[in-house]
């Protein structure tokens, strides 16, 4: 087992899921609620990563990375040292990469909130901020729990876009599934076998999640 | 909420290996320099972290600016790159001459002898004629110096050609040696260290192409201007008799 992989793996899902929920709830709630000019072409760039290939997001990722691009350089200007082959670069990636399942099961929750319900909120007094926190969050809660749960493991199991702008490195890029890759690598299969055993434990205990949590929001509409 | 406070500090006081040196090393070195860096760290007491992968991949990547202290490359064209380029502050040193072998699973094929080591690639493009495919697994020629050398090697035979719907190419050296030792595959042309490898001689069976059938294979190291002093003497040890006689072991030649 790869614990520095591991632990690099965990702490980058668990800042992906940290920078994605706020982003989640804010997004979901208005794709759900309101309806402005270019919505569709905005879901559509919010799915986008579901299926281009990760390669493809990869590769325009490292160039945007780099010194002589905007993003790139707007990064050094900001704190000194480059996005490419670091820990923040994959960081950024990884957000960005999880956007549809961030933003995805939190719309389709507050979807199901009845519009009238929120009126009837307001006009008992209740400020928007109120009726997010005491009404709506209430109901879309496994909404958010699944999108946490998606992105958590799908971060853990990011391949094509970690490898391209992360450079494996121990430590900072290297996370357990490109760990894995290098461990088939080096003729290590023991090794390869633990780490993937783990991954699959994780990710169907996540799905597990995901599918209870879906049920139980089915029986409680009755 | 105790267990939240621990995985925020947990969170924070993160990057917990920073400080040891990253080493990017030719896939041809697995092994070797697994043992070299393990002595090393033995000695000294400083860990490294090494990456392994194609030299061509880390030419680039160096040169976009990963972090790498020390580039051991496979060839010396690509520490040239990146001096002529600016990249590195100076040329670097060879630290070892690879060698290109032919590899096959053991105890399935005949061995070819060493007058004719390309026997197994002939046979299975005879082979491919009676309708059976038997793969011959090399690494890119595109960015891996090995398969370079084995393309070398194939088209001054005269069978690169007729090789190709039989070819596979691995990433790297390291994933073409897997390749070859696989069930559809009749063997690979890759680097003579992975096979002498005590995790993968039992393995393989294995013959020497000849050191003049293609462009030598010196393989030349270089700090990078982010080297810190861990990796200097990691550079110097490399250099030393003892490092040498593990790069021996492994059949590389370091006179």
């Amino acid at each position: 087992m790869d614990w520095s992989a591991l632990s690099v793996s965990l702490r980058l899902a668990a800042f992906t899921c940290l920078f994605l929920l706020p982003l989640g709830i804010w997004w979901g709630r208005r794709l759900a609620t309101t309806s402005f000019r270019g919505k569709g072409l905005c879901e559509a760039l919010i799915a986008l990563p579901l299926v281009l290939p990760p390669t493809v997001l990869g590769f325009y990722l490292l160039q945007q990375f780099g010194r002589d691009a905007p993003l790139g350089s707007a990064w050094a200007a900001l704190t000194g040292g480059g996005l490419n082959f670091t820990f923040s670069g994959i960081l950024l990636a990884s957000v960005i990469a999880n956007l549809p399942f961030a933003i995805q099961p939190v719309q389709r929750a507050f979807e199901h909130v009845p519009a009238n319900l929120r009126e009837a909120a307001w006009c008992s007094g209740l400020s928007p901020w109120q009726t997010l926190w005491r009404i709506e969050l209430p109901l879309v809660w496994p909404g958010i729990l699944s999108a946490a749960a998606l992105t958590f493991a799908h971060t853990l199991g990011e391949f094509g876009v970690i490898l391209l702008v992360g450079g494996a490195i121990d430590g900072e890029t290297r996370t357990l599934s490109i760990a894995i890759y290098d461990r088939v690598q080096a003729f290590d299969e023991q090794g390869a076998a633990n780490m993937s055993a783990l991954l699959l434990v994780t990710s169907l205990a996540t799905l597990g999640l995901v599918y209870g949590l879906a049920g139980k929001r089915r029986w409680s509409r009755g | 909420m105790r267990l939240l406070l621990l995985l925020c500090g947990w969170l924070l006081s993160a990057p917990v290996m920073a400080g040891a040196p990253i080493v990017a090393a030719a896939s041809s070195l697995q092994f070797a320099l697994e043992e070299a860096a393990q002595q090393f760290t033995q000695q000294t007491g400083q860990a490294l972290r090494l990456n392994f992968g194609s030299s061509g991949n880390f030419r680039r990547q160096i040169a976009q600016g990963a972090p790498f202290e020390l580039f051991l490359s496979a060839n010396e064209g690509y520490v040239q790159g990146l001096y002529d380029e600016g990249h590195v502050d100076d040329a670097g040193v060879i630290y070892a001459r690879g060698r290109l072998a032919w590899v096959q699973p053991v105890g399935r094929y005949d061995q070819p002898d060493e007058q004719t080591p390309l026997a197994g690639v002939e046979e299975a493009i005879a082979a491919l004629e009676e309708g059976q495919r038997l793969r011959i697994a090399i690494a890119s020629p595109e960015h891996a110096p090995y398969g370079v050398a084995a393309q070398e090697v194939l088209q001054k035979a005269g069978l690169w050609e007729t090789s190709e719907p039989l070819r596979v190419q691995g990433e790297n050296v390291s994933q073409a040696m897997q390749f070859a030792l696989s069930d559809e595959a009749r063997g690979g042309l890759v680097a003579y260290s992975l096979a002498v490898a005590p995790a993968l001689s039992g393995r393989s069976e294995t013959v020497l192409i000849p050191e003049t059938w293609h462009t030598p294979l010196r393989q030349r190291m270089v700090l990078t201007p982010q080297a810190t002093r861990a990796a200097h003497a990691f550079y110097e040890w490399l250099q030393q008799p003892e490092a040498k006689a593990i790069f021996d072991t492994y059949g590389f030649s370091t006179d």
